[in-house]
């Protein structure tokens, strides 16, 4: 029977199919449940790496000594993972080896836009786009194929609308792959130039080859329909185009994005009368078809940013908008809010009444960028922070020390910051560095990392210790502090933006999500102390709210992390011990 | 047809019980679904919108502007936010639970005062329940999704057995009693 299934799901199932023995990744939205679904597997080992770059490395080590392989991760991961990726493209491999890309059109959780197709062609592998997942399923088997004809890395690429929607997928049996035998093979793998140079003829005839298969496979294929439109297209665009046109256009779905087929596209744009091009993003199969001197539509009619739906077609095409039903009314907006009891709060509450200059980075805590707290300045890429803060200092010295910090997350240390933090050691700048370790990756719902103790399973696994790897590193101030307790905040950060050298302030505190963190009771503001001063607003808890010009406390949400009650100056708010407070 | 159900709420509040109950049911009636809902930030108290979509053949994952024939809220403002993605003889299904958005607290933005009125004058079915107080009845304060479950059954010609068996699917045998009384309360009256 079929199975209604996550896109990421239906790629973990199409990993299992293919008899794929190994995946490491580093989550990400919307790529994380493709490895979190691929541990359910007893046949596949799964890990977490620290970033993807290492990801994709032990992916192609896996690959190189004969195994079929993958790793998983979100678009801004494969620039980090692009050093690997361009060198591994000139190697090849041996075990087929296939790497999971998921974009983010529309950002829903994601710091920037950018196209990973780009990627593909700058990198010159071959790249499958699934449409939904059954598609997801079978390419994925089909990419370990074409990974091992080609000898190449292939890309399966997600978007946000095809790894988080659920559609049917039959299931089908896991085809027992054989080890490939490992052979020494220094010319293949050892890429110094000498070994390189006769590699890159390599890359580019097989290029060609993969063209030639793009010309005829069935990833790619026509679907004629009635009236004059010929739509060329892809991925979750197609869906939307099939939704808007049914059998009303004819419509060239392209399910191998990269090498794009040239012959292909010339018959099928012979045929019609007016040719568009359909594709979130970047403009590649609209310029591709330029190249080939066709006449065609694309980016004159539809956006370059941001997320395409079934309306947003039939708009630009001309289709009246449907009747909807409105409502004249000012909505607020629902932003996403640090949860009540959120260990990163109390941190930046004490970098607010600081004044600090805060350069952040990326995870749940870069919502202290919002109000009320608004107390963080950057956020760009994973350990961003560390580099900018030495920056900084290099231009601004003396005048900064004493108010500017970098921040990130315990995941984001692991992943990018223990290099940005050498730099600091070696090169000598004043640098305050905070590192706020919730004991998870929180942003992207709760994976372990390397500083956790715990492997993807939840199973006992290698620790690091943050601070003797921040004291080997040459740094000889490194304190723990306790985020719940603002005093020892407030004393510990001061006494480290004073110091005449760096520092790293570790505030440790484990996310009040994990299951293991039992609530306190919850606080209670005594309505007769308190007199609407508001300073516990300054927190910008949820749970925190003013009724009739009053604190008010939402029993519901609070986990009685108690950091309000040390900023009441009325002694308003505190626990419940028998009808009083205390 | 291509029938269209937003299930939309604040993050945390058990929408993702909903959509799965939902598909569930769906496919073993014979249909064509799809469920996409975004995950990620939306764990953090945000605004969360899934949408479920089934007939012969289903496209599209998502739903558009105009396009849904029920919208059912966790939360009254969420109601209010979706309602341009309703037809407009569509119905929304609502638990009249209130809960403050950031600008709210903080007091930058009003709570809009009575939504469900300036829904109903807007042209809109509206059937708004207090699910919390059914789902308590029910024996937990958790099974508010399945109290608005049964509401939304009326939308489909499902026998309550269909229901039933779907139930017993998806949710863990110790806490299928409680939800199915929850989704028998909804369905009631
Ligand atoms: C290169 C890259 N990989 C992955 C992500 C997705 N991502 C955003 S924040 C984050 C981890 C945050 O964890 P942590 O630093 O521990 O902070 P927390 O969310 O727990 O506060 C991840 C994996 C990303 N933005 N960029």
């Amino acid at each position: 029977m079929k199975e209604l299934m996550l896109g990421n799901k239906a790629v973990a199932r199409g990993l299992y199919e293919a008899g794929c023995r190994v995946i490491s990744s580093y989550p990400g939205t919307p790529s994380t449940e493709v490895t979190e679904e691929a541990v359910q597997f007893d046949d596949i080992y799964a890990e977490w790496a620290p970033n993807e770059k290492v990801a994709m490395e032990v992916a192609f080590g896996a690959a190189m000594a004969g195994g079929r392989a993958a790793c998983a991760m979100k678009h801004v991961g494969l620039n980090v993972a692009a050093d690997p990726l361009y060198t591994m493209s000139y190697t090849g491999i041996n075990g087929g080896l296939v790497i999971i890309v998921a974009d983010d059109a529309g950002m829903h959780s994601s710091q920037n836009e950018q196209d990973s197709r780009n990627h593909a062609i700058a990198a010159k592998v071959p790249m499958l786009e699934p449409s939904d997942s059954e598609e997801a399923k079978q390419f994925t088997k089909l990419a370990f194929r074409l990974s091992e004809e080609f000898d190449t890395p292939v890309i399966l690429k997600m978007c946000t609308r095809v790894a988080h929607s659920q559609s049917l997928v039959e299931c089908g049996e896991r085809e027992e792959i054989e080890l490939r035998p490992y052979i020494k093979n220094i010319a293949k793998y050892v890429m110094m130039p000498a070994n390189a140079r006769p590699k890159h003829p390599f890359v580019e005839e097989r290029a060609k080859k993969l063209l030639a298969y793009a010309e005829t496979t069935p990833l790619n294929r026509i679907e004629w329909g009635s009236g004059d439109i010929g739509i060329i297209t892809s991925s979750t665009s197609y869906q939307y185009t099939k939704e808007v046109f049914g059998e009303k256009a004819s419509v060239l779905k392209l399910g191998m994005v990269n090498p794009l087929p040239e012959e292909l596209i010339k018959n099928f744009a012979a045929k019609v009368k007016r040719l568009i091009v359909i594709e979130e993003l970047d403009p590649i199969i609209e310029n591709h078809c330029k190249k080939l001197g066709l006449a065609v539509e694309g980016k004159s009619l539809f956006p370059m940013i941001g997320e395409f739906s079934q309306g947003l077609i039939a708009e630009k095409l001309g289709f009246s908008p449907k009747a909807s039903a409105a409502l004249e009314e000012k909505i607020p907006l629902r932003p996403p809010v640090m949860c009540a009891g959120c260990p990163h709060r109390g941190m930046f509450y004490t970098l607010n009444r600081n004044h600090c200059t805060v350069l952040g980075d990326i995870g749940c805590y870069t919502l202290g960028a919002v109000a009320p707290l608004s107390a963080m300045e950057l956020c760009a890429c994973m350990g961003a922070s560390i580099g900018a803060v030495h920056g900084f200092h290099k231009v601004r010295g003396e005048e900064i020390e004493g108010n500017t910090v970098a921040v990130l997350g315990d995941s984001t240390f692991m992943h990018s910051g223990m290099t940005g933090l050498a730099n600091v050691a070696y090169n000598m700048s004043n640098s305050t560095v905070i590192i706020l370790d919730n004991s998870i990756t929180g942003m992207t719902g709760h994976q372990q990392n390397p500083t956790t103790g715990y492997n993807i399973k939840g199973d006992p696994a290698g620790k690091i210790n943050l601070e003797a790897l921040c004291r080997a590193m040459g740094f000889k101030r490194v304190c723990v502090v306790d985020p719940y307790d603002l005093e020892e905040c407030d004393r510990v950060l001061k006494e480290e933006l004073q110091a005449k050298e760096p520092s790293v302030i570790i505030s440790r505190r484990p996310c009040a999500l994990l299951k293991y963190v039992k609530a306190k009771p919850p606080i209670a503001a005594d309505r007769e102390k308190c007199v609407g001063c508001k300073s516990c607003m300054k927190l910008g808890c949820p749970a925190i709210g003013i009724k009739d010009k009053k604190a008010a406390i939402d029993e519901t949400l609070c986990v009685g992390c108690g950091v309000c009650t040390q900023l009441c100056p009325f002694d308003a708010l505190g626990t419940k011990k028998g009808g009083a407070l205390s | 047809m291509t029938k269209n159900i937003m299930i939309v709420g604040v993050g945390g509040q058990g929408s993702v019980l909903a959509s799965k109950l939902l598909g569930h049911l769906l496919l073993t009636e014979g249909y064509d679904v799809k469920v996409s809902e975004v995950h990620g930030m939306s764990q953090r108290g945000g605004s969360v919108v899934t949408y479920v979509r089934f007939g012969d053949k289903v496209y599209s994952p998502v739903i558009d502007k105009g396009e849904a024939d029920v919208i059912v809220s966790f939360e009254l403002l969420e109601a209010a936010r979706y309602m341009g993605f309703l037809k407009p003889d569509g119905k929304i299904v609502v638990n009249t639970q209130q809960i403050d958005p950031m600008p709210v607290i903080t007091g930058a933005a009003e709570y809009p005062k009575d939504l469900v009125a300036k829904m109903k004058a807007a042209g809109v079915k509206v059937d708004a329940i207090d699910c919390l107080t059914k789902a308590q009845e029910a024996g937990s304060s958790k099974a508010v999704n399945l109290v608005l479950m049964g509401r939304l059954s009326h939308s489909f010609d499902f026998s309550e057995e269909v229901w039933y068996r779907a139930i017993e699917a998806v949710v863990p045998p110790k806490f299928v009693e409680i939800n199915k009384k929850a989704f028998s309360l909804g369905r009631a009256e």
